[in-house]
């Protein structure tokens, strides 16, 4: 029913959550605008706004990008880079996560070193994945994977550690084999924290991936690119508006990546939304 | 119904009369936790029978080790001495044979009402057309046909309850276990939930062990109550209960021989709650101060009547 979804899509544009949304955005770039242009509007400039690139300006670069191939590239690249990452991440992390809290012994031989391994940040493994994979490609979809991979285990095992005894007892009493009870207990009562789990990852793998970026020169041979790379070469070549439009669609890039997870994580947990 | 062909004769097993089986001999057991000066003995030789085919209730002050006895019948826990034996064979773990319902509900919340219905079956690898009937006819049993699709968080704590005695009862165990079932329902449900719980037990007549720590509850449902001593448990008295069935609210509690049984049962755990009460048992005060004000009540209400 396409007539339906509309109407859905039309309430959801006009509610009050949205419009306080628009509201909040627009005073926000208006505010934005008089600070960046305090020297011209005002006489005097305000401190660290006056310095930042006006909306109306970054709106012209960035209508300007709209049809450079090589910005779309930029976005590509690190799109694929944190998809990359954040699909190693899931394939290893919870099935990991899963065979720690299901097995005493698998969580006292590995919980130690994995403690030790997840304070150190995911940037401070640049040089060592630099030295250790063959190309910049790969070392900076690790250093991306190491920022979503240790989130996910983390929450995995918090999960499916955490899930309540009784749920195991009724199983068993009712004729369940181990397999069962994995299958149709573990599984499911862990899957709101893999959820959680991965939408938390999903935020620091951008934090990341940028970063890894611009400190690896966004792959210098041949591959190149990647927004971190987009702001750090703007930076270089001094354009200003160009450094605001690579921040703001990460923002965005970041935004509709949980998004999109999100609604997946809904409706794999149907359970949870309906109260 | 007569779309459904399964028959609630066929939920029963075929055989639950005397010959049938389910029968627990529970023979002077005992279970202490820790070990050396810390030892702690929760319950202390407990000897009784769950007779066939009968509903027995137990009764005793909460926190006496009631839910220690049901871990020991249901397999979960291991007595540290004497032995548990159903139909004969001892209980070495938990078994499809005995089923336990639990105080709180565990349903699995991830699982629509049918879906937990059905787990039983399923995970035994039964998912067949016959199954599926019974579950669909148990659903209309306990009042849930219009849940099915609905996930237990949508339910209430009564509904809650009633889905999970189908789930037990589908599974047709010899023996159901239940663990204060209906605790924590507001009264009304608790009534309600009473006579669904005995209509769906004077249908099947199988085995059932019912702990309690309420006494209207207790002679409502009981065909056989025993009644239990304070921590480390033992087996106080055994009482039982000749109130015709099928049981309706309106019919027990008018009932001399009903009154007459509850008068007895709460002596007992009067005596009981006072021991625990000399012993620092907050439980156990609470008890002492509601039988009094009871016991004030109903000697005031003869009087009334002409």
């Amino acid at each position: 029913m396409p007539n339906k979804t509309l109407v859905r899509l039309r309430k959801k544009l006009l509610s009050h959550a949205s419009l306080r949304a628009i509201i909040a955005l627009t005073v926000f770039v208006l505010l934005w605008e008089i600070g960046s242009r305090s020297k011209q509007w005002l006489g005097v400039s305000l401190p660290w706004i006056g310095q930042v690139p006006a909306p109306s300006g970054v709106l012209r670069v960035w209508g300007g990008l709209l049809s450079d191939a090589g910005y779309w590239q930029s976005w590509w690249l690190s799109l694929v880079r944190v998809l990359a990452g954040f699909t190693a991440a899931m394939v290893i992390g919870i099935p990991l996560g899963l065979l720690m809290a299901v097995s005493k012994t698998f969580y006292g031989l590995s919980f130690p070193s994995f403690e030790i391994l997840r304070p150190i940040p995911p940037l401070a493994w640049v040089p060592i994945s630099i030295i250790f994979w063959p190309t910049q490609e790969l070392s900076i979809a690790f250093v991306t994977f190491l920022g979503a991979f240790f989130t996910v285990v983390i929450n995995v095992v918090g999960g499916a550690k955490s899930i309540d005894g009784r749920f195991f007892q009724a199983a068993q009493a009712m004729g369940a084999s181990q397999w069962d009870i994995f299958r149709r207990v573990v599984l499911p009562a862990t899957l709101p924290s893999i959820v959680v789990g991965s939408s938390v990852g999903m935020g620091i793998t951008w934090n990341v991936v940028v970063a890894a970026e611009m400190i690896s020169g966004g792959g210098g041979s041949g591959s190149g690119g990647g927004l971190g790379f987009f702001i750090w070469n703007s930076y270089v070549g001094g354009s200003y508006e160009q450094i605001v439009v690579g921040m703001i669609s990460i923002g965005i890039a970041g935004f509709a990546c949980s998004e999109v997870l999100r609604a997946l994580g809904g409706l794999s947990t149907p359970w949870l939304s309906k109260r | 119904m007569s779309s459904i062909p399964i028959q609630p004769s066929d939920i029963a097993a075929s055989a639950r009369d005397s010959t049938g089986v389910g029968e627990i001999e529970v023979s002077n057991i005992s279970k202490s936790y820790g070990t050396g000066l810390f030892t702690k003995t929760v319950v202390q030789d407990c000897s009784f029978k769950i007779e066939r085919n009968k509903l027995t209730v137990m009764i005793g002050p909460s926190g006496c080790g009631k839910s220690t006895l049901i871990r020991l019948l249901a397999g979960f826990e291991k007595p540290t001495s004497g032995s548990i034996k159903i139909d004969g064979k001892p209980i070495t773990g938990p078994g499809k044979d005995r089923l336990v319902v639990f105080q709180e509900s565990a349903l699995f919340p991830w699982m629509t009402t049918f879906d937990n219905i059905m787990y039983g079956p399923r995970a035994r690898g039964e998912d067949t057309p016959q199954s599926r009937q019974q579950a669909e006819f148990l659903l209309e049993k306990v009042g849930l046909k219009a849940f099915r699709k609905k996930y237990p968080p949508q339910l209430s704590g009564g509904m809650q309850r009633r889905a999970e005695l189908a789930r037990a009862m589908i599974n047709n165990p010899d023996v159901m276990i239940l663990d204060e079932p209906f605790r924590g329902l507001d009264a009304m449900s608790k009534e309600l939930m009473w006579e669904y719980y005995a209509g769906l037990f004077e249908e099947s007549h199988r085995t059932n062990f019912f702990v309690t720590t309420d006494i209207d509850e207790a002679i409502f449902l009981a065909d056989r109550l025993i009644v239990m001593t304070n921590i480390p448990t033992r087996v106080r008295a055994i009482i039982d209960v000749n109130i015709p069935r099928p049981r309706r609210l309106a019919n027990v509690f008018d009932n001399d021989h009903a009154n007459q049984v509850k008068m007895q049962a709460l002596s007992l755990l009067h005596e009981e709650a006072m021991k625990s009460f000399s012993g620092g048992s907050r439980a156990a005060a609470d008890f002492v101060e509601a039988y009094s004000r009871r016991s004030a009540t109903d000697a005031g209400a003869p009087a009334k009547t002409p």
